[in-house]
């Protein structure tokens, strides 16, 4: 049964056509000369503000449009990328390349999801098989690095408002958190909110988020770290407006807020479907000042299978943002604190 | 607390519209009840009881998964080459992949399928995961085999769940094989 499931475990969904990835990394257009690794003209770099944790992945990303297209921004929240849009990131550890992720807006619109694995001896990336390679690489410490299938592709970046998770406003905004776990200093080529509104890379942004660049109102600096961690990591999924949204637990940071949605809302004294095994009385979600009777911080401090959060992608946890999201519950307001379970799910 | 009582609201509209995704289909519900019968649902999502007659599925807990009044203790897998085992329920299976509880298909809010929409139930069963998105689904469950059903058949299964006894029945979580090695989850992908 074991066999069975690895062997027809990714394919994908039936009647749901997979365009062809080319074959190898070389081919996506990512370098003009991939001997020297010289990039195609055109292509740009950026760092997202809040990044996701891939057990310590060192990343690097890129993106190219078509020539003369932008991003359309004009619902700031869920950028609409022009057909033809390709864009990369490339995952090494200890130094050591070990995959670049592919994916691309074709001309029906569709996105098409792959990664490529680089050699032993870093001279080129090949496709991997679409039902991804779990363990392809040995991390130091035991634990391994799986490298996605298209389902688990799919899963994270087919599941809310974009399909594109870090190219976005907040994520591209100037006004960067000091204390944003593993933050990274972006190069000097790398572009930002304003720099690709100014190049035409993105139109039609609300001109108020240029002048005031995007920045999460939190009531501290540690909740603005805390706010961003979960919305870097988690929020593709957690979403009120994706695929997910039955779940009720949303944890995105909108540039342009919504009355009723985010953490506060919908996490902060809400009570949890998921309890731990042999908890004396129910979890919530987040219980002000509580971080032990918090459901989110157990399910983030987790790499139990059954438990974990996020369920993808990750074997390590990511233990300066479980300490920062403790930080943040126990200075919670105990005022938000409900006695008694508001909704019965 | 005002924020909180918009919370609540959001959530009911969302567990409203879950439950009530149009009118109930009798055709529709035909059809589901006939897929579940021959997909063999019951076989893993009804637990047995001892009757006089011999084993037979408690239809007061159809389709309810594993009770959560059964604990069970560790499996006795030490007789190799034999290496499977399956509770007295039919509802708890231990193997390489841990242990794994047939869940609840009913539509209890809490502990059943009633907080889902139709497109989780199609996403778990497409992809393999809670909710389509999340853990992977252990074995025995075939997801592998149900995926091949077309979108109509899947909805025709999930109305048909929709329109049985709601059994409040909170299934417990899987647990992960006695040595758990780093990488279990890639494995049972
Ligand atoms: C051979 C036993 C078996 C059969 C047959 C079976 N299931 Fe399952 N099913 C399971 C087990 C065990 C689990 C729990 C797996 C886990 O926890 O990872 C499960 C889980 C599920 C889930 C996931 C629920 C969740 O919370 O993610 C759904 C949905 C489901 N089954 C539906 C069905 C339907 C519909 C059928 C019939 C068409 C069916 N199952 C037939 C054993 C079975």
């Amino acid at each position: 049964m074991l066999a069975l499931l690895v062997l027809v475990g990714a394919r994908p969904a039936p009647g749901k056509p997979q365009r062809e990835a080319p074959p190898r990394l070389a081919d996506t257009g990512l370098y003009v000369d991939p001997g020297a690794r010289t990039l195609t003209p055109g292509i740009r770099t950026w760092t997202p503000q809040y990044p996701l944790w891939t057990d310590g992945a060192t990343k690097r990303r890129w993106i190219l449009l078509p020539p003369g297209r932008s991003v359309d921004a004009s619902d700031p929240d869920a950028w609409i990328f022009p057909v033809g849009t390709r864009l990369w990131k490339e995952f090494s550890f200890d130094g050591r390349r070990v995959e670049t992720r592919y994916m691309e807006r074709g001309a029906d619109g569709s996105w098409l999801y792959a990664t490529y694995r680089w050699t032993a001896d870093g001279s080129e990336a090949v496709l991997a098989p679409a039902t991804g390679v779990p363990a392809a690489v040995r991390l130091a410490g035991g634990s391994a690095h799986d490298l996605p299938s298209t389902g688990d592709c799919e899963a994270c970046h087919a599941a809310g408002r974009t399909p594109v998770l870090g190219f976005s406003a907040l994520q591209l905004s100037p006004d960067r958190d000091p204390l944003a776990p593993h933050r990274e200093e972006p190069s000097a080529d790398a572009v930002d909110l304003v720099s690709a509104v100014r190049t035409a890379m993105v139109r039609r942004l609300p001109r108020a988020l240029l002048e005031k660049p995007p920045r999460i109102e939190a009531s501290s600096d540690l909740a603005r770290a805390a706010l961003g961690y979960l919305h870097g990591n988690c929020s593709s999924c957690h979403d009120l407006r994706g695929e997910l949204a039955s779940v009720g637990l949303d944890l995105v940071q909108r540039v342009v807020p919504r009355e009723g949605t985010g953490p506060g809302s919908t996490a902060v004294a809400v009570p949890s479907r998921w309890q731990p095994a042999g908890a004396p009385e129910p979890l919530l979600r987040i219980t002000p000042r509580q971080p032990e009777r918090s459901a989110l911080l157990h399910r983030l401090s987790s790499r139990a299978p059954a438990d974990q959060m996020p369920p993808i992608g990750t074997h390590l946890v990511d233990d300066s943002a479980v300490q920062l999201v403790r930080s943040w519950i126990a200075t919670l307001e105990s005022s938000t604190r409900v006695s008694a379970p508001l909704v019965e799910r | 607390m005002k924020r909180l009582v918009v919370a609540v609201s959001t959530l009911a509209a969302l567990t409203a519209s879950a439950a009530a995704p149009g009118k109930p289909d009798p055709k529709q519900i035909a059809r589901g009840k006939y897929l579940v019968t021959i997909g063999g649902c019951n076989d893993c999502h009804t637990p047995w009881k001892k009757t006089p007659e011999g084993v037979a599925w408690d239809m007061d807990r159809m389709l309810s998964g594993h009770p959560d009044t059964l604990p069970m203790p560790a499996a006795p897998l030490n007789a190799e080459p034999w290496g499977l085992a399956f509770g007295n329920t039919m509802t708890a299976f231990s193997g390489p992949w841990g242990t794994s509880f047939s869940r609840n298909l009913t539509p209890d809010p809490e502990t059943g399928l009633g907080a889902w929409t139709e497109r989780d139930f199609i996403a778990t069963i497409r992809n393999g995961r809670h909710l389509g998105r999340g853990r992977p689904l252990l074995p025995p469950m075939p997801w592998f085999n149900y995926r091949e059903a077309t979108d109509d058949d899947l909805r025709a299964i999930f109305a048909y769940l929709r329109s049985i006894p709601a059994v409040k029945n909170r299934v417990p979580d899987p647990r992960p094989p006695a040595a758990a090695p780093a990488t279990a989850s890639a494995e049972t992908r």
